[in-house]
């Protein structure tokens, strides 16, 4: 029942929580240019700066950023011996066998490649420690703002999508319970071929199924009770403001895209 | 089958933010063929409590990966929860918990959620099915015909109806059906009249009475409702904020009014009708059951016994 936390979000309060969510995005946005816009080692250590800035002041522990990095540890293992292996480079390489060859390049390369990849996914996995599921929605939706010129539903898709995420902890609650009732009941999720394990899922999916349908018609009604129509003249109960934290963040942001390209116009490239 | 609890605690999401303290060394015995009552407000720890008694919830001693804790220096080493439910040791990792829940039913909180096959009979035989193995065709119709019939609905006009045909107080009763098919020894149950009117509380409340003894040796209901409690329990047990505080007979615990109103709990009608008649000097002494108090009011007029 509570086991399932949903999400990643970390409930603390830090200034990082309180900058505003459509500034966490452009900010996570920006971030992602100045790392590719690097090109050396120390444009990197620019962005890793920044990146241990964000973890300082968010009051997220340590253990549980590297834990997103394990997440995609194997994609970033794969890439590193990829390019540790065929990566051609001058002069004589290190070792040699067939066509796998190890060069001083390649080994500089990839473990920029994998500096790059770690401080990607650690600062997006900050954007989601810190920012409920909900106040993410309402960011998108401000930033999606302009598409509503060519007639694109912007507000409905952040409606379902801000639903979906609400529905989440309710279903998975509904899921448990239905899953002890029918493990009470001596049903065995656990042992049995494939086939097997999948026939045992019915006697939650049915139950779950029509609970969900319940739950829409009765949420679509009250909605209509209380006269939703739409986004026409839609006010919001939670207005974005941009406030001095998040001209701080914008500041932080620019300082570090001009210093990155400054560095890789200096300094040149990795090799 | 007695239930024997000892130093009972449990954290929902231990080690996270979102760390809840659900049970806090608790202590229980419930006797063979007693009609027990469990009350509390909403996260006092009473679902939690019966969630452990047919395994749902493991202790952490029958888990994988258990270690012992180490006794600390200058402290002993904390006292390991044990339970017991029969002969089941529900406190060892050997225990067949498959074999604990065919003896321990449990409804839960609206089972109308549970119904899920396509016709009545189908969906009563589910839990049959899966506990017998191996039984004939007959012998499981005959089961399911005697259980159905027991919880009050018609087997021959339900049997081949969908489970969703059913009106509201029709599926509860299906949904029963489908737990004490397999004759439970202890029959567990969470709220069973909640969200029903007054006359299909009566009628499932009847109906447990009708199970306790002839089919489930002991029933234990999860409750809110005081005047259900006072009615039908033999011995009642108060949670609050995951601890229990009072295991008693009703008519004990009802006297205690002041105690549980501090703790946001209400006492049944007939105990406030018994303070009343105290307040204009006379002093009743019944059972706080409906007829009881009847009887003794009556008695007290010199009237009819």
């Amino acid at each position: 029942m509570k086991e399932v936390s949903f999400g990643q979000y970390y409930p603390v309060s830090s200034f990082v929580h309180k900058v505003d969510p459509r500034l966490k995005i452009l900010f996570l946005i920006g971030y992602i240019t100045a790392i590719f816009l690097a090109k050396n080692f120390y444009g990197l250590a620019a962005c890793a700066f920044v990146l241990i800035l964000v973890v300082a002041f968010s009051r997220v522990p340590v253990l549980k950023v590297l834990r997103a990095v394990r997440g995609v540890m194997i994609l970033i293992l794969f890439t590193a011996v990829l390019n540790i292996f065929f990566y051609r480079g001058e002069g004589d390489p290190y070792f040699q066998w067939k066509i796998f060859a190890v060069y001083r390049e390649g080994l500089l390369f990839s473990a920029f490649l994998v500096c790059r990849l770690i401080l990607l996914v650690t600062l997006s996995s900050m954007l989601t420690y810190t920012t409920t599921p909900v106040s993410l929605t309402d960011g998108l939706e401000s930033l999606l703002t302009p598409l509503k010129w060519v007639r694109f539903p912007v507000h409905a898709l952040a409606l379902i999508m801000s639903l979906a995420l609400r529905m989440i902890p309710i279903l998975s609650d509904e899921t448990d319970r239905i899953k002890s009732a029918q493990m009470a009941r001596g049903a065995n999720f656990e042992s049995g071929n494939p086939v097997k394990k999948i026939k045992a899922m019915i006697p939650i999916l049915i139950p779950l199924l029509i609970s969900a349908f319940r739950r829409a018609d009765e949420l679509g009604e009250a909605m209509e009770a209380r006269c939703y129509m739409g986004d026409k003249k839609r006010t919001k109960y939670k207005k974005l403001r941009f406030t001095w934290r998040d001209l701080l963040a914008f500041l932080l942001l620019a300082a570090l895209i001009t210093g990155v390209v400054l560095l890789r116009i200096c300094l040149g490239g990795v090799i | 089958m007695n239930i024997v609890a000892e130093h009972l605690s449990y954290v929902y999401n231990q080690g996270t933010p979102f760390a809840e303290k659900a049970l806090d060394d608790v202590s229980l015995t419930i006797g063979e063929g007693e009609f027990f009552g469990i009350i509390g407000h909403t996260g006092s720890g009473k679902s939690t409590f019966v969630k452990h008694l047919n395994g749902l919830i493991r202790l952490p001693s029958s888990l994988k990966h258990f270690k012992k804790p180490k006794a600390k220096k200058g402290r002993p080493a904390p006292v390991l929860p044990s339970l017991k439910v029969g002969g089941f040791d529900l406190a060892d990792r050997k225990t067949d918990f498959y074999a604990l829940r065919k003896r321990v039913g449990m409804v839960f909180q609206y089972p109308e959620a549970q119904l899920f096959a396509e016709t009545v009979s189908e969906d009563v035989a589910f839990g049959l099915k899966n506990f017998e193995k191996g039984m004939k065709e007959e012998e499981i119709e005959a089961a399911v015909k005697d259980a159905i019939e027991v919880v009050g609905l018609d087997y021959e006009a339900v049997k081949d109806k969908s489970p969703f045909d059913l009106s509201g107080g029709q599926k509860r009763r299906a949904a029963i059906a489908g737990v004490i098919v397999t004759k439970p020894e202890i029959l567990i149950l969470d709220e069973p009249a909640a969200g029903l009117d007054p006359l299909g509380k009566r009628e499932i409340m009847d109906l447990l009475h009708r199970l306790h003894g002839a089919w489930c040796k002991t029933v234990i209901i999860v409750s809110h409702d005081m005047d259900e409690i006072a009615e039908n329990c033999t011995h009642v047990a108060v949670f609050a904020e995951g601890r229990l505080v009072y295991a008693l007979p009703p008519k004990e615990l009802f006297a205690k009014a002041d105690e549980l109103k501090e703790l946001g709990l209400d006492v049944p009608l007939t105990s406030k009708l018994c303070h009343l008649l105290h307040e204009k000097g006379i002093d009743i002494d019944c059972d706080l059951t409906v007829d009881g108090f009847v009887r003794a009011v009556l008695w007290k007029r010199g009237g009819a016994r």
